[in-house]
């Protein structure tokens, strides 16, 4: 039982990086209906932010936090400005090329800029507590306390601010939304530092479980983050943050009774699975194609 | 592009030395063991002046002909280099102190530029140049081509860094080359020994495995560890895997931690090592980890309070007492800083090894090149019990693999030190 109890924790710990990483998913593409298949790497630039603020200027973990999704929320915004705003009426497929491509730009730009090797350093909450029989690290006990806090922001920020209420209308009918006075510019670009900013302290949870940074860590995160978007229903906020503590539990389940080997495997059985019975996810509205 | 342009500027330096060397080419000594003091010395020019003078040489009495076959130029020269440099070193330091009962060794080198067809073109010219031991090769591929040859004639050969099963039995048959050697151990032996180490040294009786599927080196060493673990009563309590690439090891660990075994034995990667102990403490696992030789490094990938205590083996330990007279010998003789891999060290044993036998052979009174002289070598080598060597004591198993000591490497203070022969 008290196994159970620390798998449980272990899962709970995954699934909060995932399930922050998936919300800038599914925002995103709540918004202009784009996969932004460069999420996962802003996670990347994030880690590698917080590493060398750390590690080579020797600043406060609480400033390299800041400093990491500070850049992550500036990167995310300049993509976007860059590389999604002058596509916006593109076909779908070009901006998803875009993304790809950006992708690649970021992998193998840390690659020339920091090396291919992967950056270790010391771990940054060690130790654990334990209640009785179970034991659960700091580590797990912070990151699913600021991944909670950060969603609780997050959907107040969309249900309780003007600005929410614009990234909802947007979402909702860009056009409508645009003749009713939001300025879509300023709403997407705003959607993008949010979605970032969350990956920014995804970024640092990450590297508190694994604190290891390397060119290439967000393509699988970002995938995996991917599935939990779907899972959960894409362009669902609620939907993400469920779809993300339940691939991160399945992973600790898989990996816990013994077929740790075939975790990838579940997880992407899992994506098939949901576009094959619920495309929808478990919190999306099925749309009904208009004629 | 990083790696070609470095490629090239080797290349172009490699040349401009050979230009310099041709010309001094004349004043070096012929027929003996020249050391010379280079990194990057022309093996393939030094073979055809000694084949030039071979003929003359090989009749010669009071010599010794054996040939040093292996990749000193191409890709990996990296490793052929220090091993072509240490046996040089080695039968160089042997003649100077009167070589083998008054004999000299003459060391023909010949470069196989880490092919195996080329390693056995060069066998069949150093045979035509009366040579009656051969030392290599270097690389896994040429040396299993060069063993191919050598077992027809039956002579003796050692490499000093070929670790592949089939060098010395073939694969297909499981017929033993009886006639190859090799002085570094290969990668299950490690396993095999951790878990004597686990029980004779730290008194454990439990442990847990955790280990990466699909790789070679990581299930050759954990079923060699569960094998010799039965063997010596130590209770495996639980065996975890993840699959390359993964990072996450909470689970695996939460799991191990749960059973709560003596030691965990890793035998994996350093970077995954790092993760997997970080992923351990901070499951509340308290155990010690072991590893193979892949954990060297493991210093930079966790902290010292994680890793305080954890052990691994290595083939060579840098700095120890029996190993630094050579590292210093080596230093001097070719201008370098530190010895560059633990090849050097291991080529410097397989010289003793061989010269190990051919005193035997010597004392037997037989005449070098004979077919009686090679199996006189070979009965040596193959009964030789504990002969000690710089790193680690050395008697030969059926298959002709090295039972030798491991240099044992703990984590002590984030730094990994030094412990033990065992």
């Amino acid at each position: 039982m008290s196994l159970f109890v620390s798998q449980l924790f272990n899962g709970l710990q995954t699934g909060s990086v995932y399930a922050l990483v998936a919300l800038g998913y599914s925002m995103v593409y709540g918004i202009i209906l784009l996969l932004n298949f460069a999420h996962g790497d802003i996670i990347m630039v994030g880690a590698y932010t917080a590493f060398y603020a750390m590690t080579a200027f020797h600043l406060h973990p609480i400033l390299s936090v800041v400093l990491a999704v500070v850049t992550s929320t500036l990167l995310g915004v300049v993509i976007e400005k860059v590389a999604y705003t002058p596509l916006r009426s593109a076909p779908r497929l070009s901006l998803l090329i875009t993304a790809i491509g950006i992708s690649f730009l970021l992998e193998n730009g840390a690659q020339l800029l920091f090396g291919a090797d992967t950056k270790s350093m010391d771990t940054l909450v060690p130790g654990n507590v334990s209640f009785g029989s179970v034991t659960i690290s700091y580590t797990a006990i912070l990151t699913i306390i600021v991944a909670v806090i950060a969603m609780v922001a997050l959907t107040l920020l969309v249900q309780k601010t003007k600005l929410g209420k614009a990234m909802r209308a947007v979402s909702e009918d860009m056009g409508a939304a645009q003749l009713m006075g939001i300025s879509l510019n300023k709403t997407i670009s705003f959607t993008f530092a949010v979605g970032s900013a969350l990956a920014g302290i995804g970024s640092v949870l990450y590297l508190c479980a694994y604190s290891q940074a390397s060119p290439t860590m967000g393509s699988m995160l970002g995938l995996k983050a991917f599935v939990a978007a779907v899972l959960g229903g894409i362009g669902s906020i609620p939907g993400a943050m469920i779809g993300g503590f339940a691939i991160g539990l399945l992973e600790a389940l898989v990996a816990a009774v013994g077929l740790s080997v075939w975790k990838d495997a579940v997880v992407f059985a899992i994506l098939i699975v949901v576009l094959l019975v619920k495309p929808s996810g478990i919190m999306g509205h099925p749309v009904t194609e208009k004629v | 592009m990083k790696n070609m342009k470095k490629l090239f500027c080797f290349a172009l330096a490699v040349v401009m030395l050979l230009s310099v060397m041709a010309g001094c080419a004349a004043k070096t000594e012929q027929g003996s063991s020249t050391t010379q003091a280079s990194e990057s010395t022309a093996s393939t020019e030094t073979a055809s002046n000694e084949s030039a003078d071979a003929s003359d040489a090989a009749a010669t009495d009071g010599e010794i002909d054996i040939a040093f076959i292996g990749n000193t130029t191409g890709d990996y020269a990296q490793y052929g280099i220090p091993v072509r440099n240490a046996v040089m070193l080695y039968f160089d330091q042997l003649n100077a102190a009167g070589g083998i009962n008054g004999k000299k060794v003459v060391v023909k080198e010949y470069d196989d530029k880490g092919d195996g067809v080329e390693a056995v073109n060069a066998y069949n010219l150093a045979k035509e140049n009366g040579i009656t031991a051969v030392i290599g090769s270097v690389l896994t591929g040429a040396t299993i081509g060069l063993a191919d040859a050598t077992y027809e004639d039956n002579m003796p050969q050692i490499t000093a860094s070929a670790t592949a099963t089939g060098v010395t039995v073939m694969e297909d048959t499981g017929e033993v080359r009886t006639n190859v050697f090799r002085a570094c151990f290969i990668d299950p032996f490690q396993g095999q020994k951790m878990a004597d180490y686990a029980v004779e040294k730290l008194g454990a009786k439990t442990a847990a495995i955790f280990y990466e599927t699909g790789s070679d080196y990581s299930e050759g060493l954990k079923n060699a560890f569960v094998v010799e673990a039965e063997r010596m009563g130590l209770e495996i309590v639980d065996t975890e895997a993840f699959a390359t690439g993964d990072k996450d090891f909470k689970a695996q660990m939460t799991n191990i931690a749960s059973k709560n075994p003596d030691i965990v034995f890793c035998p994996i990667y350093y970077g995954e090592a790092g993760l997997a102990i970080q992923a351990a403490r901070q499951a509340g696992c308290t155990a010690t980890f072991l590893g193979g030789d892949g954990f060297g490094s493991v210093k930079d990938y966790a902290s010292a309070e994680e890793l305080e205590g954890s052990v691994y083996c290595s083939g060579y330990a840098p700095g120890t007492e029996d190993v630094a007279q050579f590292e210093k010998d080596y230093c001097e003789t070719f201008g370098v800083e530190e010895v560059p891999n633990m090849f050097a060290p291991l080529a410097y044993d397989a010289s003793m090894i061989m010269a190990y036998g051919l005193k035997a052979a010597e004392d037997a009174g037989l005449e070098a090149g004979t077919d009686e002289y090679k199996q006189a070598v070979i009965d040596a080598i193959k009964t030789m019990d504990g002969v000690k060597g710089i790193t680690g004591t050395y008697s030969f198993d059926s298959d002709n693999n090295p039972i030798k000591s491991v240099a044992i490497i703990e984590l002590t203070g984030g730094e990994e030190v030094f412990k033990e022969m065992f």
